[in-house]
């Protein structure tokens, strides 16, 4: 077993597992810097794993595809934020509304899609292509961890450049941020609260579409039901275990890549019964997250002294 | 009445109303008979005792994980795990079940060990809280897969039956809870059902301890000032509320409905009592009334699926709208405000005049 | 000055969603280059018609004029482009930015995509500089002190153009040497042509710098005066409609002989580890009150945290009727006849959503009055409360109505009867009448000094001077944690003494044998 964990073969393992959960992470943490917690990412991730598969191959293009989806995810996105900011519905129950939408709503619209239940396979879809860059893949052992992934995960490494610099570096970053602090202090500048939280959740959005396409268009090649199995919750919690910026947020989520590559693994060489490894991944969280949350506790413990 | 109580629950009325609509408009994008499924979907639970009987049965579950969740939200624990520990009652109570054949002693020693299991499964993410702070709403989502897989994992190594597929062995006859109503499978875990609701009601607004809880739950800090035990209110609210998940997984699991454990996936009744509650309002008084609801809709929306072109999960998404639109604050409130305004204006012409 | 008008506020009323009416018919003028005071109690409208004026209320009725236009203002975004500025009496700024990032939040220079953020520093030095205002730009909002932070809300308003100020309580949290500082500033902003609405209700500092006033009380506006023209007394009647007198009956005092309160060396760090009260004692006796003064965030929030159990991690010990309450529980504290009246009544006071009744029992529940082993004595508790509202004179409906939808003073109510009503001997009253009208604070301030001459002990942290010298027995100043002073006789202290006091400029070292034996 050892073998296989230090092959690049289980390193590229990670990226692919971690791609989906990257994606919905940068999507979280966005939304929190904002001040809400965005937990309508599960659903999000789920409808755009649908959604990808039947515009890719209603438009015969992955890449159409993937840009329908991106403006879907948007569109819950922006669902989302209305209710919240111009409603004023709780945040977390309004995620929750959206996410038993979600379930029933995928299995509905495949049904009348592909007549199926429970599996799209009778959808031709489309992936998107994997990528090899010429230079990189000369390197050793991290050219072969890279080579041959697909052009989303490339896409969710850069997502995690673009998405500090936009953070930190433009206007509007710096207005999300202070919107996130202190809503109070952002409007009496004439900031618009309530449209910086409006982007910020149709960012989220489009984020986990991302997230959501490479579910049933790279990771696998068709859509299964509640196939997101609990990614977006997992990115919540990676999320906030990065201090929501997107650097920590791309760390922890590799960590999680890794317990799930650790259990695809595990579960050929059988030293486990097959259910206790499908627990890993949640179990890596729950654990991350006590120690992520222990650490912060004891750490403001220790500044106030005694 | 105040006016606000009255507009809370015309608001409510409302919301349902526009989901339903919103619903109907779904059924006529995707259905090619869609007024023959809308009618189905409203009428068909009348249309048989054996389909009314299926209302009330599927009545049982939502008001056991409504009443828990209620008393959950009402201290604020925004634990989500009532949907493990519904799971996980049922196989614990299968467990019983199954090596049990005792009368009466093998039913209720089943239930018991439900809720126990139900209660000891809530309370991880709120000892997890208590002693990382760790938000109780994520690590509550990740324990309800490892309940799943831990009762996958049951299934196929510990209870299952080698001679059935993805089955348990066969629970006890003595351990079955008896019908209640005859040529239905209306139990008398239906009465269960209304009990715990009624006891929910009085723990949460006639003891002490349901005071504490209320208390912290509408102003942690103000709780925490008044010398309420914040610890003990986190505690008691999600071991009592995933006691009563856990029962209603047992009770379902004791139903005439099943033979044998077959739960390979979540069933959703923790997500449906969120639901259920935000229709109640929190209290478990009401919990009957909105279980009553949605399990009509539920019954209507599979005898539309069995008898037309539309699927079942139609209701999900009729739920969804429903709690978007209930917990709206801002959902009509300019005929509220309007309302409130005028009362104002009158008031102040009465003193006016006084 | 000219006597151009430059902003007309007419016949604006405002209801608020609770029912509250806070405007009813209140008119505004401005004229160019006048520094305006808008004066009335705590509730008489002037934060309301301010928001509406802001953009952030919209109102039920009226109209505004904008230099003889008339005009909508939607938004805080919107009246900023009209040239309107608010310095909001909590700050709005984000802790985590720097002054310069505050000031240039929302109008940033910008390189390509990205901030230009050696352009942004050099901009808000400049108009740091144009008006006169020493700040290192680049230093962090959350490490710079009050009075500074004050400065740069008023330099954003001013880097956005505003020709309009409004200032909201502007002096309510600074000392009276920053104070004096700040109306330099402000007579300097007037000279520049600059019109400043002043929001008090403070006289003398309206009499010093303001040229016309306009009234408010209840909700209505009770004219527009020039300020030279009118005295004192005369604004004092216009606002709360009866001569007010603070001087109290005040008995002459009987100290017991109970150290009810006994503190050594206490030392509390807040969470960001920050010390906050430092190597503080003092003994307080029943029979008492001890006054304790100082510009707000010098550790008196952190001090009454400390006593009452909130926080439990400090150094040195504090006794309560001779135990230590190191490992006693709030419970524990409140059971030994502590009541406590919380700084921020919304925040730890009450429950907003729950009813009168509901509020009313929230440390005394457990009592066998009220409760039995498990269940809640109702008829009891239903008569206590309809009792309580009586004698604590809350207007309410009925004791089922939620706290949430009762005015401040009568929320405040629900909190004195409720903590009064338990017969405590110790009562830490933490800015008791903060924000509410003038009769529910005369109301408590009685109450208080019936308590002390009932031989209670109390402990009163106000920010109110007036209150604190009215009332205490003793008086203490804190200042970066410690007591920088203290008076026993209270009388004869001036507020310009208690002032140098508060800004850290006079300290007294030696308090032992006077702050305890």
């Amino acid at each position: 077993m050892w073998n296989a964990i230090l092959s690049p073969d289980f390193f590229s393992a990670i990226l692919r597992s971690a791609t989906p959960i990257l994606f919905a992470a940068l999507a979280a943490g966005v939304a929190s810097k904002s001040g809400i917690t965005n937990m309508a990412l599960e659903g999000i991730l789920l409808f755009s794993a649908l959604f990808g598969v039947i515009f890719s191959s209603l438009t015969h293009s992955a890449w159409l595809g993937l840009l329908i989806t991106m403006i879907i995810g948007g569109l819950i996105g922006l669902i989302l934020a209305f209710f919240v900011l111009n409603l004023k519905t709780d945040e977390i129950l309004a995620a929750i509304a959206i996410n038993l939408a979600a379930t029933g709503g995928t299995v509905l619209i495949m049904l009348y899609f592909s007549g199926d239940r429970g599996v799209s396979s009778s959808i031709r879809s489309f992936a998107t292509p994997t990528v090899t860059i010429p230079v990189i893949d000369k390197i050793p052992f991290i050219g072969e961890i890279l080579s041959g992934q697909n052009v989303l995960t490339w896409l969710s490494l850069v997502a995690v450049v673009i998405m500090h610099l936009f953070l930190y570096k433009t206007p509007l970053g710096l207005a999300i941020r202070a919107v996130g602090e202190n809503k109070n202090a952002a409007e009496s500048v004439g900031i618009s609260s309530r449209r910086i939280q409006y982007i910020a959740l149709i960012l989220s959005g489009v984020l986990a579409a991302m997230g959501g396409f490479y579910l049933s268009g790279g990771y696998m090649n068709m859509f299964t039901k509640d196939m997101a199995g609990g990614r977006g919750y997992i990115a919540l919690a990676a999320s906030s275990m990065g201090g929501n910026t997107p650097v920590g947020g791309f760390l922890v989520s590799l960590l999680f890549g890794a317990a799930q590559a650790l259990a695809n693994i595990m579960q050929l060489t059988s030293v486990m019964p097959y259910e206790i490894i499908l627990m890993v991944p949640y179990l890596t969280t729950l654990i991350g997250l006590g120690i992520y949350y222990y650490s912060r506790k004891k750490k403001r413990e220790r500044l106030s002294g005694k | 009445m105040s006016s606000a109580k009255r507009f809370e629950i015309l608001r409510t009325v409302f919301a349902v109303v526009v989901a339903l609509a919103i619903s109907f408009v779904i059924i006529f994008l995707v259905s090619e008979q869609p007024l023959e499924a809308i009618k189905q979907l409203l009428t068909g639970p009348l249309t048989s005792k054996r389909n009314f009987g299926n209302v009330l049965e599927s009545m049982i579950p939502l008001i056991f994980t409504g009443t828990g969740v209620c008393i959950m939200f009402s201290a604020n624990q925004i634990n989500l795990a009532s949907e493990g520990a519904f799971h996980i009652g049922g196989l614990i109570a299968t467990c019983v079940a199954i090596n049990m054949t005792a009368r009466f002693v093998s039913p209720v020693t089943a239930m018991i060990c439900a809720g126990l299991a139900g209660a000891l499964f809530t309370a991880i993410p709120a000892i997890m809280k208590i002693t990382t702070s760790a938000p109780e709403l994520v690590s509550s989502l990740m324990i309800n897969y490892i309940a799943l897989y831990f009762g996958n994992y049951m299934l196929n190594n510990v209870i299952g039956d080698p001679r059935a597929s993805a089955a348990s062995y066969v629970l006890s006859d003595a351990s079955k809870l008896p019908v209640w109503l005859s040529r239905t499978r209306v139990h008398v875990g239906f009465f269960i059902a209304i009990g715990v609701a009624v006891l929910g009601y009085i723990f949460l607004y006639r003891t002490k301890m349901g005071y504490e809880l209320r208390l912290t739950g509408e102003n942690g800090e103000f709780a925490k000032y008044s010398g309420i035990n914040i610890i003990k209110v986190i505690m008691v609210s999600q071991l009592l509320g995933g006691f009563v998940a856990g029962l209603g997984g047992g009770v379902e699991m004791l139903s005439p409905i099943y033979q044998r454990f077959t739960w390979t996936a979540l069933l959703g009744y923790g997500w449906d009592a969120i639901v259920i509650c935000t229709l109640a309002k929190k209290n478990p008084l009401y919990t009957p009334f909105a279980a009553l609801f949605l399990a009509y809709l539920r019954t209507g929306a599979s005898i539309m699926s069995r008898r037309t072109d539309v699927t079942l999960e139609i209701v999900q998404i009729t739920q969804g709208i429903i709690i978007m639109l209930v917990v709206a604050e801002q959902f009509l409130s300019k005929y509220k405000h309007k309302m409130i305004a005028k009362e104002a204006k009158a008031a102040l012409k009465e003193e006016e005049v006084a | 000055m000219d006597n151009q008008i430059v902003l007309q506020m007419n016949h604006i009323m405002k209801i608020y969603g609770n029912g509250v009416v806070a405007n009813e018919d209140v008119s505004l003028e401005l004229r160019k280059g006048e520094i305006h005071a808008l004066l009335g109690e705590n509730g008489a409208g002037k934060s309301t018609l301010m928001k509406v004026l802001f953009g952030i209320e919209a109102p039920d009725q009226g109209e505004i004029l904008l230099n003889g236009q008339q005009t909508t203002i939607r938004s805080p975004q919107d009246a900023i482009s009209k040239g309107i500025g608010m310095v909001h009496q909590h700050f709005m700024l984000v802790p985590s930015l720097t002054v310069a990032e505050n000031i240039i939040l929302g109008v940033a220079p910008k390189k390509g995509p990205f901030i230009d953020m050696d352009k942004a520093v050099e901009a808000a030095s400049n108009i740091a500089r144009e008006y006169n205002f020493d700040i290192d730009v680049r230093q962090k909002v959350e490490e710079i002190p009050v009075g500074i932070k004050q400065k740069v809300e008023i330099l954003k308003a001013l880097y956005r153009g505003a020709e309009i100020l409004i200032l909201d309580e502007p002096t309510a949290v600074l000392t009276p040497q920053e104070t004096e500082e700040l109306f330099v500033q402000l007579m300097k902003l007037r000279e520049k042509g600059h019109t400043i609405i002043f929001i008090s209700h403070k006289l003398d500092e309206i009499k010093q710098i303001c040229n016309r006033a306009t009234i408010m009380r209840n909700g209505k506006s009770m004219g527009t005066y020039e300020v030279a023209d009118i005295s004192t007394q005369e604004m004092s009647r216009l606002m709360v409609g009866r001569e007010v007198s603070l001087k109290f009956d005040k008995k002459e005092q009987h100290l017991t002989d109970n150290v009810f309160l006994k503190v050594r060396n206490l030392t509390v760090h807040n969470s960001q580890g920050v010390l906050k009260v430092d190597d503080l004692s003092f003994d307080l006796k029943g029979g008492e009150i001890l006054g304790i003064a100082g510009v707000e965030g010098n550790g008196q929030t952190e001090l009454v945290d400390t006593l009452t159990g909130l926080n439990k991690r400090y150094k040195g010990t504090i006794q309560l009727k001779g135990t230590d309450i190191a490992a006693a529980s709030i419970q524990a504290i409140r059971d030994m006849k502590l009541a406590n009246i919380p700084e921020d009544r919304m925040t730890s006071g009450c429950a907003g959503t729950l009813s009168i009744q509901e509020n009313l029992f929230s440390n005394q529940y457990r009592s066998e009055k009220y409760s039995g082993r498990f269940f809640m004595k109702k008829k009891a508790i239903e008569s206590r409360s309809d009792e309580l509202i009586k004698e604590y004179l809350i207007k309410c409906k009925s004791r089922k109505q939620n706290v949430g939808m009762l005015s401040g003073g009568n929320i405040q109510k629900v909190i004195v009867a409720r903590e009064f009503s338990t017969g405590p001997d110790i009562i830490i009253a933490n800015q008791p009448t903060r924000g509410i009208d003038v009769g529910a604070a005369a109301f408590i301030r009685k109450r208080l000094l019936e308590f002390r001459d009932a031989g209670c002990a109390i402990l009163l942290i106000s920010a109110d001077l007036t209150e604190i010298f009215s009332l205490s027995d003793r008086l203490a100043v804190m200042y970066k944690g410690k007591f920088a002073g203290f008076f026993t006789d209270v009388e004869h202290v001036t507020e310009d003494e208690l002032g140098q006091h508060m800004l850290g400029i006079k300290h007294d070292d030696v308090l032992e044998g006077v702050m305890y034996e």
